[in-house]
């Protein structure tokens, strides 16, 4: 573990030591923050826990979009580069690295995610709002980025360039994100399955609402943990090539 | 330090490397010199954890590296074709990650990256961001991360490349400094290159171990079979009679096997080139046989150096090497082979 967080440090030095972290960062307060505005605008009459909701509806979004652009660069950026040779030939574990890319990425994610924190704050000052909402809400936020960047990480061990990762990542993220479509479209029990795969819909409102559901939190954790899994598989097949 | 027993690798239904059987002693410097798609690079990065083999044996200290990877990487420092280098990191924080990587305890971290510092002679640079450093620079921090985890086995793919003419002595030097604390094997699909570093030369064509020995051994066993390339000019004669008559003289010294007509560099009446090959050192013999029987001799010279005489190990032919050559420069620019076409490396007109 302390060489993913080793990869971690390092990685996440990366992000900031170049444009890409600042600019996400910037870019999902700027799209948080005008999303905010014109969904929640103070001429429009709204509970407190609809502008909440509604909040991290919009918000849920911007992560899972910026979670595909934080990681398409984790492992396609290094096998392009050529820097993915020193990973692969130091005595460490294919899933350190899986591990350590991932934390960095996340790191990245939760942060631009919890700066947005101060819009919610806002309703403080004009409505009434339960903490335990703006808590479970950004739970919600936090494991449905956790999925996304998991998705992300796969892409990008699969791919040999970053355009191609982002590409492979986001078709991924959007078929999960699409399955409660697919499900209006058939039958029990099948609507059913893929209404529980779906990445966003029926797991994450509940959380939206702040309405927090041990199936919704395993749902991601094991979502994550299969992704992940499949990035570590992807880098050992790579040595038998 | 190495054993390698009937190494195969296989990229689909493409044979890389194999059937491939050899050993390396401890504190060698072995250059592995093929051309480029030889099999040098696969060689390299298995015997470096990277690839795994398809079937074969390879140990580095007498460990497996496909059972134990991890224990070998420990063992190895590797520098591929093109330095794994972070751009946006300073020298000593790359070479600080490099070791921790290998597992460096951080107690030991400054001491050995000052060491690989030191050696590659970085201290200069050390605190500069790597992507703001020269192409030789950045080589040489290729070398330090590949040493600073003090590895037994040391393996440098094609180190000289693109490097200048200064950069590559530097080079040289810094290759011949590792010797005694580590094993070396380099790459390059230059002989003049590997020729002045290693203490033994093993030619990789098709994957497999064509020849093994010293530079020496390499040179005495190929010049025994030197060609000599021979400009005459026959006076009031045509170019076509000045080299039936070269070609009948040359054919009856002794020791001569076979006499060609040659593109010739010289033109002018009664100017022809022949290239002849037989046993030895013939030059003396056949300038002497030609200016007697009144054929002067304009230019003459060995036409074997040593990257022709690569060639000919691998069983390439003299016109149709430079022809494969040039097909490789336009794909890739690699000019480095290329700089050697066969022309008279020493002698002159007589």
């Amino acid at each position: 573990m302390s060489t993913a967080l080793l990869i971690a440090r390092r990685e996440l030095s990366s992000y900031f030591r170049s444009w890409i972290g600042p600019c996400l960062l910037a870019g999902m307060l700027l799209v948080d923050g005008l999303l905010y505005y014109f969904y929640n605008g103070l001429d429009k009459k709204l509970l407190s826990g609809e502008v909440l909701a509604q909040f991290f509806y919009t918000t849920s979004g911007v992560t899972m979009i910026a979670s595909v652009l934080l990681t398409m660069r984790l492992l396609a950026e290094e096998r392009q580069t050529g820097s993915l040779v020193l990973l692969n030939t130091s005595p460490v574990k294919d899933r350190d690295i899986v591990i350590g890319k991932f934390l960095a990425a996340y790191a990245v994610l939760v942060l631009g995610t919890l700066l947005s924190v101060y819009m919610p704050a806002w309703l403080f000052v004009h409505g009434k709002v339960a903490i335990g909402h703006i808590v479970v809400g950004y739970l919600g936020l936090m494991l449905l980025g956790a999925a996304l960047t998991s998705i992300g990480v796969f892409g990008s061990a699969l791919a040999s360039s970053q355009v191609v990762a982002v590409i492979v990542s986001a078709l991924i993220a959007v078929v999960f994100v699409l399955l409660w479509l697919v499900a209006k479209a058939t039958e029990p029990p099948l609507n059913q399955y893929l209404n529980a795969l779906a990445v966003h819909h029926e797991n994450f409102r509940p959380f939206m609402q702040g309405i927090l559901q041990p199936s919704g939190v395993i749902f991601y954790l094991v979502f994550t943990y299969a992704f992940l899994f499949g990035s570590v598989k992807v880098l050992e097949a790579r040595r038998w090539q | 330090m190495i054993e390698i027993q009937e190494l195969y690798k296989y990229y689909g239904d493409q044979r890389a490397v194999g059937p491939l059987t050899t050993n390396i002693e401890r504190g060698e410097i072995i250059g592995l010199l093929g051309l480029n798609g030889a099999g040098k690079t696969t060689t390299l990065r298995i015997l470096a954890c990277d690839l795994l083999p398809t079937s074969g044996s390879v140990k580095v200290a007498g460990v497996d590296v496909v059972e134990r990877p991890d224990d070998v990487k420990a063992k190895v420092g590797y520098l591929p074709d093109r330095p794994p280098l972070y751009d946006e990191q300073t020298v000593s924080d790359y070479l600080t990650f490099a070791a921790r990587l290998r597992g460096v305890p951080s107690s030991k971290t400054a001491k050995l990256v000052a060491e690989a510092v030191e050696l590659t002679e970085l201290g200069d640079v050390s605190k500069k961001i790597i992507g703001a450093l020269s192409h030789g620079y950045k080589q040489r921090v290729g070398i330090a991360q590949a040493i600073v985890h003090a590895p037994e086995l040391v393996v440098l793919d094609e180190p000289i490349s693109g490097l200048d003419p200064v950069q590559i002595v530097e080079m040289r030097e810094l290759v011949k400094n590792l010797k005694g604390d580590h094993t070396v094997v380099l790459s390059s699909h230059i002989l003049s290159e590997i020729s002045e570093t290693c203490d033994r030369i093993l030619v990789i064509n098709s994957g497999k171990i064509e020849w093994s020995g010293t530079e020496t051994e390499l040179s005495t066993a190929l010049r025994q079979g030197t060609r000599v390339a021979i400009t005459v000019r026959v006076a009031g004669a045509s170019s076509e009679a000045a080299l039936a008559r070269a070609s009948e003289v040359a054919g009856k010294v002794a020791g001569v096997s076979a006499v060609e007509a040659a593109a010739s560099h010289e033109t002018g009446p009664g100017v022809a080139s022949i290239s002849v090959r037989g046993e030895g050192d013939l030059r003396d013999a056949l300038c002497r046989a030609l200016v007697q029987a009144d054929v002067g001799v304009i230019a003459l010279g060995r036409e074997q150096e040593l990257e022709s005489m690569f060639l000919e190990l691998l069983g390439e032919s003299g016109e149709g090497a430079p022809v494969r050559r040039k097909k490789k420069r336009r794909k890739d620019g690699d000019a480095a082979v290329e700089a050697a076409p066969p022309a008279p490396t020493d002698g002159g007109a007589a």
